[in-house]
């Protein structure tokens, strides 16, 4: 589905490209041995060399190679055997050296793509133009002081893989799904952890608008938006606000804008980032990174499995539609606690459950699925339960909730509460006959042909059996004896 | 007994070991050598308390028998070597009073050789300079004078007051580091050895950044085969410098056989220009080249046709590398200090008022080469001039051993000759070392003869194959005991 701005002169599509930068996961920076830890007390973490001392050298960590390595097969990309070091010079307070180490025309990984899943069921492939590695900045507190800005360089030197996608992105909802998608994979891998609100993934949008079929229009970057939904909205403020600036005779400036997210729009940063060269150059301290063949192959041998073929084996092994495929493998953790709850079990009937009455509890509760009250097991044991009509699913709802309580297992939860289903066709007809002598005007009516009391029938016996009857059988049942 | 400045490190090792002085008292010598000589300026920071300390140690270490392969051996340490709790500024303002926590690793390594450090040794600001004449801590006196002229003549640079150290009996050996010939150069002109080995060889790690991918640690003795013992116990491989080459360190000594039967010396055409090149220096280069002949080795005229380009291409990609790598003072965390009402403002005047006039021409010119437009046609360019350099070497070294030219196309010049005054001019004095720094090779300046016009030292330069600094040694060796050159020190200040 494409998505269009109706704008007063007509159509507009809009074109976005993202740079996202992700902090790698490493116990050292990327080129210090100084600890990455998030939270630290202020300058703690800190080398001679992320503080830019005299006579300090950068030595690659090997480690932040092998995870953008990960991330690169993660990407459907190119891995590049060779790939360079370049400077990238500025002076700012919080860049120890005046300049930061990057890559330019060299990068590690090349040339990937993503599939994203969007809400009416197709799918968009968004091409990845480069992930390169790169040193973090260290961070300027503005507010412990009157009139002086401390730094703080803890995050001075830590890894970060900058993803760029192609500008192939083409509504706000696209983008959100790219940005789960990007999130997703990177936490299969274990490269990095996602979480946007600690800045451990960060957001840049290139966004432009044009008339469907015209070439791309003038961008206007915004930078470092925080949360998916943020991103969504950024694209959307900044796209409308285009789109107007456009229709009343103006012009598109290639700037850096920046989200307000309390008002919702985006505003200009600096004109300056246009003037500035940043004379990049390769960084005469390193040498070129040449990768080793073994090292690589043995890298993607280790790959874990990712969404992508999680979801297509979810479906061909279990049957699942491709809905709830997709919804289940998008956290890792979710899929692997489907798979054991699913392993010998009514697998669709498992993930009903799971994105049902387990999502809804993990959210009241605040708890992420590895901290599950209902062990995968225990759900997997409660579906059979279901199936083998030892309980309905109506008692199974209350199974789950005592489940939830009493971390119990379901057939204990059973057994304690004698929640077991009624099956017993005297025992169902006796409670019926009892509601019946109870309440002759009702049965009366009934006969007379007021249809619609069987529902009221219903629910008095079935509270009368403590919802342990059968449903089937009781229904049954009851036509039969208010039909005398 | 001879005075105990006036011996090399091999003699004194040798004392050392059969007792016949102690490392305190070589250190006292040289202590005293040093405040008799002050006028030179050599050092910027002396340390003789920390000096005496190590001498101690190092006299314990030797009756225990635990000496290291240069113990008691008093050295200088260019100022450009951090030295842990030692202030080190690259005799620049911009790092006053700057002492580093840590140790670099090719002072450590002197250091765990058992060396004693007397001190930090003048240089150019950031070694910046061919004539020691940009340190925030002044020039360095040459110790030499010409034939009938008392005027201050330079030492080189930018090197220099480790070359005049050592020429003048203030340390036995000390460190240098050459960019362009910032050993060579003051070498030759100040009468010593001066070897910058191949890039690579020795660990950069801890040494105050000029241009990363030209600058080298070497040293500077008053013989060749002091020259091997020092070589050998700051060369070596280092994880914490990933340009540092993962090579084994040979025992340089053994190479000195004092043969060059069957050598291949070549002789580039390139490096005999009709003009900038003093005819006494010709004159050597070529008696020295006869002589080697006469010894058995071949004479092979060679061609390094990019040879003119060298100077330009260096002087594009070392300012370049320079600007990148001086951005780091500015002021916040360490070094001078100059406030202002805004980051830039305090930026703006840390660095004006800390850096000197020619470290901010190089800065200046660095920062331009980089830019957009500049980058293509200059910074480019000169990187592939430079890959074709290392390929003519390369061709060479199918037909030659070693290289032979001169070190400095003259010799060492007055503090106030016109020459010192246009940067241009000074320039051409790194015209015959540049073409080896840019190819990474290790060459050796030795002194092989003295000027007939003014009676000062004259260098030639002794240039191999990467990582063959035995044969250059070697070579070197066979040039000095031709060469009838001294190796006793030059007294200053009278006895």
């Amino acid at each position: 589905m494409s998505y269009i701005i109706k704008g007063e002169t007509g159509d507009w599509e809009i074109v976005v490209g993202l740079e996202v930068h992700c902090e790698v996961i490493s116990k050292a920076k990327l080129f210090s041995g100084a600890a990455t830890a998030f939270g630290a007390e202020a300058n703690t973490q800190v080398s001679f060399i992320d503080a830019g001392f005299p006579g300090m050298l950068p030595v690659i960590n090997h480690e932040c190679v092998r995870q953008a390595i990960r991330t690169g097969f993660g990407l459907n990309a190119t891995i590049n055997k060779k790939s360079i070091f370049a400077r990238k010079n500025y002076y700012y307070a919080d860049l120890p050296n005046g300049y930061q180490i990057s890559q330019s025309d060299m990068p590690i990984i090349s040339d990937g793509y993503i599939d994203v899943d969007l809400e009416d069921g197709s799918t968009r492939r968004i091409g990845i133009e480069r992930l390169h590695l790169e040193q973090d900045a260290g961070k300027l507190m503005h507010d412990q002081h009157p009139t002086k800005s401390f730094v703080d360089l803890n995050r001075a030197g830590v890894a970060l893989m900058e993803i760029v996608s192609r500008p192939d992105i083409r509504s706000p909802e696209e983008a959100g799904a790219y940005l789960r998608k990007l999130r997703s994979i990177v936490r299969y891998i274990g490269s990095c952890d996602g979480n946007m609100d600690e800045g451990s993934m960060r957001c840049d949008a290139n966004v432009s608008v044009r008339r469907p079929g015209e070439p791309f229009g003038t961008r206007a970057e915004i930078k470092n938006v925080n949360s998916i939904r943020f991103v969504m909205q950024a694209i959307e403020y900044e796209a409308m606000r285009q789109v107007e600036l456009l229709e009343s005779g103006g012009r598109v400036v290639q700037e850096t804008r920046k989200f307000d997210s309390v008002k919702g729009e985006t505003k200009s940063m600096r004109s300056k980032e246009t003037a500035m060269d940043y004379r990049y150059f390769y960084d005469p301290d390193l040498i070129p990174l040449v990768l080793d063949d073994e090292e690589v192959e043995r890298l993607k041998r280790e790959m874990p499995e990712l969404p992508d073929a999680k979801k297509k084996r979810f479906m061909e092994d279990f049957g699942l539609p491709a809905y709830d495929a997709g919804q289940l493998v998008a956290e890792k953790e979710t899929a692997a606690y489907f798979e054991k709850a699913a392993a010998g079990h009514d697998a669709k009937k498992v993930a009903n459950w799971i994105m049902g009455d387990l999502f809804a509890t993990l959210n009241r509760l605040g708890k992420k699925i590895t901290e599950s009250p209902v062990s995968p097991e225990n759900l997997g044991k409660m579906v059979d339960l279901i199936n083998d009509g030892t309980i309905s699913s109506r008692i199974a709802k209350d199974v789950f909730q005592f489940m939830v309580e009493e971390g119990k297992s379901p057939d204990l939860i059973i057994e304690e509460k004698g929640l077991k289903q009624v099956t017993d066709t005297s025992a169902i007809e006796k409670i019926i006959d009892e509601v019946m002598a109870a309440n002759p005007d009702k049965v009366a009516e009934y006969r007379a042909g007021k249809d619609k009391l069987i529902g009221w029938f219903v629910g008095q016996t079935m509270r009368a059996s403590q919802g342990k009857a059968n449903p089937g059988m009781l229904n049954e049942l009851l036509k039969k004896k208010l039909a005398g | 007994m001879t005075d105990l400045v006036e011996l090399t490190v091999a003699e004194a090792l040798d004392g050392l070991a059969k007792k016949e002085f102690s490392a305190v008292e070589l250190t006292e010598a040289h202590i005293k050598e040093m405040d008799r000589a002050r006028e030179l300026n050599a050092y910027v920071t002396e340390t003789p308390e920390l000096a005496l300390e190590r001498a101690k140690a190092s006299d314990e270490r030797r009756a225990k028998g635990t000496a290291g392969k240069m113990d008691g051996i008093p050295v200088g340490m260019k100022d450009l070597y951090c030295t842990k709790g030692v202030r080190t500024t690259a005799c620049s303002h911009i790092l006053d009073n700057f002492v580093p926590p840590y140790e670099s690793t090719v002072s450590q390594k002197l250091e765990d050789a058992g060396t004693v450090m007397l001190g930090k040794t003048n240089m150019d600001e950031f070694a910046m300079g061919t004539a020691n004449l940009t340190s925030y801590f002044g020039p360095v006196r040459n110790p030499y004078k010409r034939k009938g002229d008392d005027s201050f003549l330079v030492p080189g640079g930018s090197s220099g007051g480790s070359a005049a150290a050592v020429a003048s009996g203030l340390c036995m050996a000390a460190t240098g580091s050459d960019t362009g010939g910032s050993i060579r150069t003051p070498a030759s002109f100040c009468g010593i050895v001066g070897c910058k080995p191949t890039y690579g060889r020795c660990s950069r790690w801890g040494m105050i950044a000029f241009a990363s991918s030209l600058d080298q640690a070497g040293t500077m003795t008053r013989t060749v085969r002091d020259t091997a013992i020092m070589l050998e116990a700051m060369a070596g491989f280092d994880p914490k410098d990933s340009t540092c080459a993962n090579v084994p360190v040979p025992c340089y000594e053994k190479a000195l056989t004092g043969d060059v039967k069957g050598l291949r010396i070549g002789i580039p055409r390139e490096y005999n220009p009709d003009k900038g090149l003093h005819s006494d220096v010709r004159h050597v280069w070529e008696a020295t080249a006869e002589k080697l002949k006469a010894a058995g080795a071949e004479i092979v005229e060679i061609s390094l046709p990019s040879t003119m380009y060298a100077l330009p291409t260096y002087y594009l990609i070392a300012p370049a590398e320079a600007s990148s790598n001086l951005a780091r003072y500015d002021g916040v965390r360490f070094g001078l200090r100059v406030d202002g009402n805004s980051l830039d403002e305090m930026y703006v005047n840390t660095r004006t008022e800390g850096f000197g006039k020619e470290v901010k021409r190089r800065i200046m010119i660095g920062t331009c080469i980089l830019l957009e437009g500049y980058y293509e046609t200059c910074y480019l360019k000169a990187q592939k001039v430079r890959r074709l350099l290392c390929r003519e070497f390369e061709e060479a070294y199918k037909k030659v051993d070693v290289i032979l030219a001169p070190a400095a196309p003259e010799t060492a010049f007055g503090k106030d000759d016109d020459s010192t005054k246009d940067p241009l001019v000074m320039q051409l004095y790194d015209v015959f070392t540049v073409p080896s720094s840019l190819a990474g090779l290790p060459a050796v300046s030795v002194p092989a003869g003295t000027s007939d016009e003014n009676g000062l030292p004259i260098g030639l330069q002794v240039i191999g194959r990467p990582f063959d600094e035995e044969t250059i040694l070697r070579t070197a060796g066979v040039i000095e005991s031709m060469s009838g050159m001294s190796v006793r020190p030059l007294r200053v200040g009278g006895k």
